[in-house]
């Protein structure tokens, strides 16, 4: 008896692992077929696609691709550029876009249901049909920065960092979150003499890590992922982020080999990202321990 | 320390009263309990008290101050809520600790509150441990260290023992009379469980829909409930409620009769009650005895054997059933033909609306 359910067990096993460990392949294989691929000259490259060769490190291997996308453009800058506007636009909407859904869920004030519900129907506004009334509001923006008073925000981090702050998606998220932790939490703490911002900083915040890693990557990949935008608001090399740095890469001659190393290496902040935050992410839902 | 004051309070959403002008006045130290039905306000009228409610009518005032617009952290109260509401990512320290962190209080003065609170509760080995580590006793004493520690005038407490088991229950019920011992605040309990409200208060206030139906020591309410509500829900098992006519009445006694009854003379003040009017009967089950008093004869229907004592269930002739407690020895069967009586004077009698008529 016992060894037959053992058997079974372990043939039900495999059987999982493998279906799992196909999935994985297939999530995988363009991933591998671009780094192996940012290794080839052009030529094998595209002989190699019509057979399993693709996926292999087989052949011509060199870094030449690399050493020529580098010459081809400021691949370090387009990167430090993307980590930047990225990297401060979310921790920044976490911020804002958190403290405005406890705003809309724990207090009570007038007007909070009406807007929030105008916030909600900006989902549906797709970005496109604003692109162009929001290019002509940026390029008229004041700012006071070294050098005074100055208007017009084109070409800057700025211009690709704050119309993306306020999120109606990350602040849906966070109001869906907030109205599902128990309200008597929220009491105890208003009870036992802690303001708003207490509560917002020592009971609320601490308690939404899975949340905050959810708007976190969704927030990380939009932003990375920015094309439109930037294309339109900055004409300058200096601020100018990965994806519109493709561009450099599709001039007339067209070469896979730096396409693939190009895209290699702007996909190493992703990675990071993504490691980095899973351990917190499962770090924050260990702590939490809500139970019953 | 501090009395409280509810003065004509009324809450209501929308168009919804949900607590009509309620009255209570609560001593300096006293364990008051709010007793009623589910829905019928208890929490609201607590949560107003705590400052999480606002108030739509009425005053409320704390130690002789009216704090109607004070924001909760200024009421010097403290609440423990009915899911004990500790915080999750916080040890059983910081959980304690909490109110004194907020007010900034320094480090020594602060952990030598927790840890008195702590001995007190005897949570002493669970204060480095996390609240899903705990059980649900434990929880619920780690919810009361963080009342204590602040020492509030008055404690809230919101059916703070429904959700554990009923020997716990029992355990924590004691605990809580002896904490109340030991600190002589101000303590407003609310629950549905009457036994809770029997043994834990110095005065008890029975509300329905939103209505004080009566305010009393224990004893009061159950040897005189004010009305049919308080009648029919304090007292376990229920008192036996019989329909009798009045058939006589002078000045300091009420003659009652009915098929089950036959006549009775009763000891009680008419007042507005005359001859003709349909009025109840009160009888507490524990009131009845074999062999004595005012006759209610019957047929045994069921028997519950307690060993203190002996429920019986009767059927009375006009097919009314009564529960009467026996002694715990009782040779009784179903199918047997019984009169247990009452005496008189400790009988209830309740006119047309069902108030209660006072004793003569
Ligand atoms: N936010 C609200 N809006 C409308 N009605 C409410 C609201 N909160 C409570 N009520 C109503 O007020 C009444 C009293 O509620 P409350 O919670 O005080 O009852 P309770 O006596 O504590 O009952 P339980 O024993 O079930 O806890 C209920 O009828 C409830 O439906
Ligand atoms: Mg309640």
């Amino acid at each position: 008896m016992a060894m037959i359910s053992g058997d079974t067990h372990r043939l039900r096993l495999i059987v999982r692992y493998t279906i799992l460990g196909l999935i994985a392949v297939m999530f995988v294989f363009p991933l591998v077929f671009m780094i192996v691929s940012s290794f080839k000259p052009d030529l094998q490259l595209l002989t190699d696609t019509g057979s399993l060769r693709a996926f292999l490190p087989v052949g011509d291997i060199s870094v030449n691709n690399y050493l020529a996308a580098f010459r081809r453009a400021p691949v370090g800058l387009f990167i430090f550029n993307s980590v930047v506007v990225t990297g401060v636009t979310v921790v920044l909407s976490l911020l804002v876009c958190s403290a405005a859904a406890f705003a809309f869920v724990f207090v009570e004030w007038r007007g909070r249901d009406l807007i929030l519900t105008i916030i909600l129907a900006t989902l549906i506004v797709p970005f496109e049909t604003i692109a162009i009334p929001l290019l002509l509001l940026a390029s008229k923006l004041p700012w006071i920065g070294a050098e005074g008073l100055t208007f017009g925000w084109l070409n800057s981090y700025r211009v690709q960092i704050v119309p993306f702050v306020a999120d109606g998606l990350a602040i849906f998220l966070f109001v869906q979150y907030f109205k599902d932790l128990p309200g008597e939490l929220i009491e105890a703490a208003r009870v036992e003499g802690a303001s708003w911002g207490q509560i917002y900083r020592k009971v609320v915040m601490p308690l939404a890590g899975p949340v905050l890693a959810t708007v976190a990557i969704l927030k990380f990949l939009a932003m990375y992922n920015q094309y439109l935008w930037p294309l339109m608001v900055v004409q300058e090399e200096t601020y100018r982020p990965v994806m519109v740095g493709l561009q450099y890469f599709f001039q007339l001659n067209r070469a896979w080999g730096e396409i693939m190393a190009y895209l290699s290496l702007i996909t190493v902040p992703v990675l990071v990202f993504y490691l980095v935050l899973q351990r917190a992410f499962i770090a924050s839902i260990a702590s939490t321990g809500v139970k019953g | 320390m501090a009395n409280v004051a509810l003065t004509g309070l009324k809450k209501s959403y929308g168009p919804v009263d949900v607590i009509k002008g309620v009255d209570i006045a609560i001593e300096d130290g006293e364990f008051v309990v709010f007793v009623g039905p589910s829905g019928c306000g208890k929490s609201t009228l607590l949560r107003m008290i705590a400052g999480l409610e606002d108030i739509s009518g009425g005053t409320l005032s704390i130690g002789g101050r009216v704090v109607n617009d004070v924001p909760p952290k200024d009421r010097r109260i403290a609440m423990v809520f009915q899911s004990y509401a500790i915080f999750p990512h916080m040890t059983v320290r910081e959980n304690v600790a909490f109110g004194l962190t907020i007010a900034k209080m320094p480090k020594k003065e602060k952990e030598a509150k927790v840890a008195e609170a702590a001995r007190i509760l005897q949570m002493e080995h669970l204060l480095d441990r996390r609240p899903s580590q705990l059980s649900g006793g434990q929880r619920q004493r780690v919810a009361i260290g963080r009342a204590i520690v602040r020492e509030p005038a008055v404690f809230l407490f919101d059916e703070p023992l429904s959700n554990l088991d009923a020997a716990l229950r029992v355990d924590m019920r004691m605990e809580l009379a002896k904490l109340h011992q030991d600190l002589k605040a101000t303590m407003i309990y609310v629950t549905h469980d009457q036994v809770e409200a029997m043994t834990l208060a110095d005065k008890i206030v029975v509300l329905n829909a939103g209505v004080v139906q009566q305010v009393g020591t224990p004893l009061e309410l159950y040897h005189s409930p004010a009305n049919l509500f308080v009648a029919g829900f304090i007292g376990s098992p229920k008192m036996n409620l019989l329909p009798v006519t009045v058939e006589g009445v002078t000045s300091s006694s009420v003659t009652v009769g009915s098929p089950d009854l036959g006549v009775a003379m009763l000891p009680f003040r008419p007042g507005a009650v005359v001859v003709g009017d349909q009025v109840t009967l009160g009888v507490r089950p524990h009131m009845l005895g074999l062999g004595a008093g005012t006759r209610l004869p019957g047929a045994v229907q069921l028997v519950e054997r307690l060993g203190n004592e002996t429920i019986a269930m009767l059927r009375l002739k006009s097919g009314q059933e009564i529960t009467a407690a026996l002694g715990g020895d009782q040779p009784i069967r179903v199918g047997d033909r019984i009169d247990p009586g009452f005496a008189p004077t400790a009988a209830a009698l309740f006119d047309t609306a069902g108030i209660a008529l006072t004793r003569a």
